[in-house]
């Protein structure tokens, strides 16, 4: 990732920054120039809660589908060790 | 209390399990079993070599419940029995790819530079060109979306889909995906940044109205 000399971040490079600062690993340093970069820049705040709606969303994913046929040989694996145990 | 109580719930759960309860152990493999042949494709050549490792998981899971002490939870104490059934299974493949190079290396921005202005406009040069447009608040959580998210991780490379799947998707910390996964904090959370901007990215144009943002 790109390393930031300037004492601000350019768009193109805060969007690279973005899994850095919500899992907190950037510096102190970096993390102020992310910060005062979002006041003034609304389509940065844009993609950045673009990214956490994302998460967001990926933690919903919960319709899940098992095939019939799998869940008919795991009952019948379950019932058999269970019968197997008595 | 509610810590207590799930911390209850869970204990009961368990006990149920035990017990040789099938609708305890069909809500485990309804809630655990997609997941699972997800992730399991990541270390082995084909969806039904990845359908095998599965079964052979759960059935550790069958064996193993009676000695499952609950320090962990059940959760991570199945994807761990996965992940391990799916190692010894792609080294027996030869296809062990270690994660911990699968991906990182080479540019892959998180957005296309041509979005971004260039060094012709030194001024604005890195500013968004053409910036995300504000997402329709009726679109969010819409199920098209969430079908979008869902197909946007399956196209995902690997190491980038496995990853986005025990985070976000399944809710681990990056101590326990690094465990899993074999994965360095540091490469763990490249994958992960690639992963999430791909899938952002795949949303974009289902969720902006047209509107320009305020």
């Amino acid at each position: 990732m790109t390393t930031v000399f300037r004492e601000y971040l350019t768009c193109k490079e805060l969007v690279e920054l973005v899994t850095d600062y919500l899992e907190d690993r950037l510096s102190a340093e970096q993390r102020l120039k992310f910060d005062q970069h979002l006041n003034w820049c609304p389509p940065c705040r844009h993609y950045l809660e673009q990214i956490q709606a994302t998460i967001h969303a990926a933690g919903r994913l919960t319709e899940h589908n098992v095939p019939d046929a799998a869940k008919e040989t795991l009952l019948e694996a379950f019932r058999h060790f269970k019968s197997q145990q008595r | 209390m509610d810590a207590l109580d799930t911390q209850k719930q869970a204990e009961n759960f368990l006990a149920a399990l035990r017990a040789g309860d099938e609708r305890a152990f069909m809500s485990l493999v309804e809630q655990y079993h997609p997941t699972m042949v997800r992730v399991a494709r990541g270390f082995v050549g084909t969806e039904a070599i990845a359908e095998e490792v599965v079964q052979d998981a759960w059935m550790g899971v069958i064996s193993g419940i009676e000695s499952f002490e609950g320090r962990s939870s059940l959760k991570w104490w199945i994807l761990c029995i996965l992940t391990n059934c799916a190692k010894t299974r792609g080294q027996k493949e030869r296809r062990s790819v270690p994660f911990s190079s699968m991906g990182v290396d080479g540019d892959d921005p998180a957005v296309a530079p041509e979005r971004f202005l260039d060094d012709s406009q030194p001024r604005w040069a890195g500013g968004w060109a053409v910036p995300p447009q504000v997402w329709g608040e009726d679109r969010l959580m819409s199920r098209e979306m969430l079908e979008l998210v869902e197909r946007a991780i399956q196209r995902l490379p690997d190491g980038q889909r496995e990853v986005i799947l025990l985070r976000d998707v399944e809710g681990l910390d990056s101590n326990q995906v690094g465990a899993l996964l074999g994965l360095t904090e540091a490469n763990q959370r490249v994958l992960l940044h690639r992963a999430r901007s791909r899938v952002r990215a795949a949303l974009e144009s289902y969720m902006a109205t047209g509107e320009r943002g305020s």
